[in-house]
């Protein structure tokens, strides 16, 4: 598909979701703000004079100011560098760990739905397994085991949260398989794996992107939770879960606003945008389902 | 009758129906029950029965896309399953064979996929099977879309853009690609208004003629058939009834149900005179046809021996063949 030219006339179906989605202020601000916190996040050294782990015990505590724009924590570190260098956590978090999922999910939900009988019974049951499995009480047994990292709790996401698009990705790709261009390309002389990534794949994207970017704010979700749990991220790596968890004393919620409140609306406006943009590329995908 | 091209023999397509509460298999569908014919090189033998009478499930079964039950069928000289001999055809093997056996489907709305552009979804086949690289593969699209109508500037379109006919050309077109020997066409023409489905018919009988292709034909349009096909079968309940050429069967209808079935077509002239014989009742379950003659339940002329006995084949004259008691 890498020649074809798009003239106004002719737009491809993703040229028209995204014609329909442009129409879709919410969802435009949304991915706005999305872009916004990743392009911070990721020159994250360049926006900020301070280093991420810079101590200065003798100025703790200190308010919001033009020198600390969002004041400083216990340990006299500048709460907005920590803030947006915790983005980075927070995002890479929940892309990698929706990407696990998805990897996951897709590959066996298309395999499931396409080969039917056993091998779908037996993914199926798998996928049982899994979805018996609380997802907190795992993530934090697994934490405790592998050890509070990163790495850790985008695998424990990942792994734990590949069922649903497994299942998703199964049923689509049933009601597919009956069409008659599958017929066709079989007439054609193509493969099993080539209809599945040619044919099948393409046209289950929609529901695919539209799980994902919920996904990734489940993912951002799970590691400010297990975060605060003191089993995410570990300090002196800030993430915005584990800033939370670090301002959780009652005196800080008192007298120490600048400590908590940031990172909690960095969190909600994150998954608020995110949920948007989700609901904005459903209703872009399946026009039908506007009211 | 030309060298015959494809044989099919005894071609047997149940479908099981599960039930109970351990959807253990409970019974059989059956969908194309023991057909045998043959079609000759450059032919088009058209396939004609009421709908679920297993048209199209005979039409798959032949190309392989349904797993058959039972039956043999020979392609060009190459078998391609044998099931009481356990013999199929290997995977490789029967991809490659796919070149020469192709499908137009009935409808052009779900047969093409809509994530494709019209040049991706045309040059596909031509692409698998490394006949052409890419550049070539496009430009040989734009003719196949010249020749079945098409402006070849559509390469780039999508399949929303365009009209039923106009998709249903597409089809052709990605059918004609692979340059194959052998169409089976499933009611290429029902999903289209009665204008579009002369042009298309006048196109597949130009492409006949130009690329020396065979046709299986599948249809329900009687009036169609008689002046498009040259040999038909008539099919009722998974089963023929009566084989011959298009002239043989409308001039010397054999088979009550045949003969039910033509009476059907309307008059062509207003004093041509024509009675309509009305059958009673319904198709019969496939699942369990009746004993005997299938049709007998709804025979105007059974007799005590066709609900017990099923009939043999009958050659009435060459090439004729009719399944029926009265005739001896």
């Amino acid at each position: 598909m890498s020649t074809q030219t798009l003239d106004a006339k002719s737009l491809s179906p993703m040229g028209i979701v995204f014609k329909r989605l442009k129409r879709n202020k919410m969802a435009v601000a949304a991915l706005f703000i999305l872009i916004l916190l990743t392009l911070i996040a990721l020159f994250a050294p360049l926006l900020t004079p301070y280093d991420r782990d810079q101590l200065d015990l003798a100025n703790s505590y200190q308010k919001p100011s033009a020198e600390h724009w969002l004041g400083t924590d216990d340990l006299g570190r500048d709460t907005f560098t920590r803030l947006i260098y915790g983005g980075r956590v927070s995002l890479s978090v929940g892309l990698v760990s929706t990407a696990i999922s998805l990897l996951i999910g897709v590959f066996l939900g298309a395999i499931a739905g396409y080969s039917g009988g056993w091998v779908d019974n037996l993914i199926m049951r798998i996928v049982d397994v899994f979805m018996c499995f609380p997802f907190f009480v795992i993530a934090i047994a697994i934490a405790a085991v592998l050890g509070p990292s990163i790495y850790n709790v985008m695998l424990i996401s990942g792994v734990l949260s590949w069922t649903k698009i497994c299942r998703i990705v199964r049923a689509e790709v049933m009601a597919i398989k009956g069409r008659e261009f599958i017929e066709a390309a079989i007439s054609l002389g193509l493969e099993g794996r080539e209809i599945i990534t040619k044919h099948i794949l393409p046209n289950v994207l929609a529901p695919i992107i539209v799980y994902a970017t919920l996904g990734i704010a489940i993912g951002i979700l799970s590691e400010a939770g297990l975060s605060f749990l003191g089993l995410g991220v570990k300090q002196p790596q800030p993430s915005w879960g584990n800033m939370l968890a670090a301002a959780q004393s009652l005196r800080s919620l008192r007298l120490h606003w600048w400590l908590w409140i940031p990172p909690g609306m960095m969190v909600l406006m994150t998954i608020l945008s995110i949920n948007i943009l989700g609901d904005g590329l459903r209703d872009a995908f399946d026009p039908k389902l506007k009211r | 009758m030309s060298k015959p091209l494809i044989e099919i023999t005894h071609l047997k397509k149940y479908f099981p129906i599960h039930g109970g509460i351990f959807s253990k298999k409970v019974g059989d569908i059956k969908a194309v029950d023991d057909i045998t014919f043959s079609i000759g090189e450059g032919e088009i033998f058209g396939l004609v029965g009421e709908s679920g009478c297993g048209k199209s499930s005979a039409g798959r079964a032949i190309s392989n896309l349904y797993k058959p039950t039972a039956g043999k069928v020979v392609f060009d000289g190459e078998v391609i399953f044998d099931v009481d001999e356990n013999y199929y055809i290997e995977k490789k093997k029967m991809q490659a064979m796919r070149r020469n056996i192709q499908m137009i489907f009935q409808d052009p709305f779900a047969s093409l996929d809509p994530r494709m552009s019209i040049g991706a979804i045309v040059s596909e086949g031509l692409i698998k099977h490394k006949i052409m690289g890419k550049e070539e593969a496009l430009e040989r699209t734009k003719e196949l879309l010249e020749i079945c109508g098409l402006d070849k500037s559509n390469v780039t379109k999508y399949p929303h853009e365009f009209s039923g006919g106009q998709r249903q050309r597409i089809g052709i077109a990605r059918s004609l690609a692979l340059n194959p020997k052998f169409i089976i066409a499933d009611e290429p023409t029902a999903a289209l208004d009665v204008s579009i489905q002369a042009q298309v018919l006048t196109l597949m009988q130009e492409l006949k003629e130009s690329m020396g292709l065979t046709y299986l034909f599948i249809s329900h349009d009687l009036s169609l058939v008689r002046y498009f096909c040259d040999r038909l079968g008539i099919m009722y309940l998974g089963s023929f009834v009566e084989i011959g050429t298009a002239e043989q069967l409308f001039d010397n209808t054999m088979h009550p149900y045949s003969q039910a079935l033509l009476s059907a077509v309307p008059k062509s002239h207003p004093s041509e005179v024509k009675e309509r014989i009305i059958l009673e009742g319904d198709v019969p379950s496939p699942s369990n046809p009746p004993k005997g003659c299938k049709f007998h339940t709804r025979c105007p002329q059974a007799m005590e021996i066709c609900s017990k006995v099923a009939p043999v084949m009958v050659e009435v004259e060459p090439g004729h063949t009719v399944w029926c008691h009265l005739v001896k």
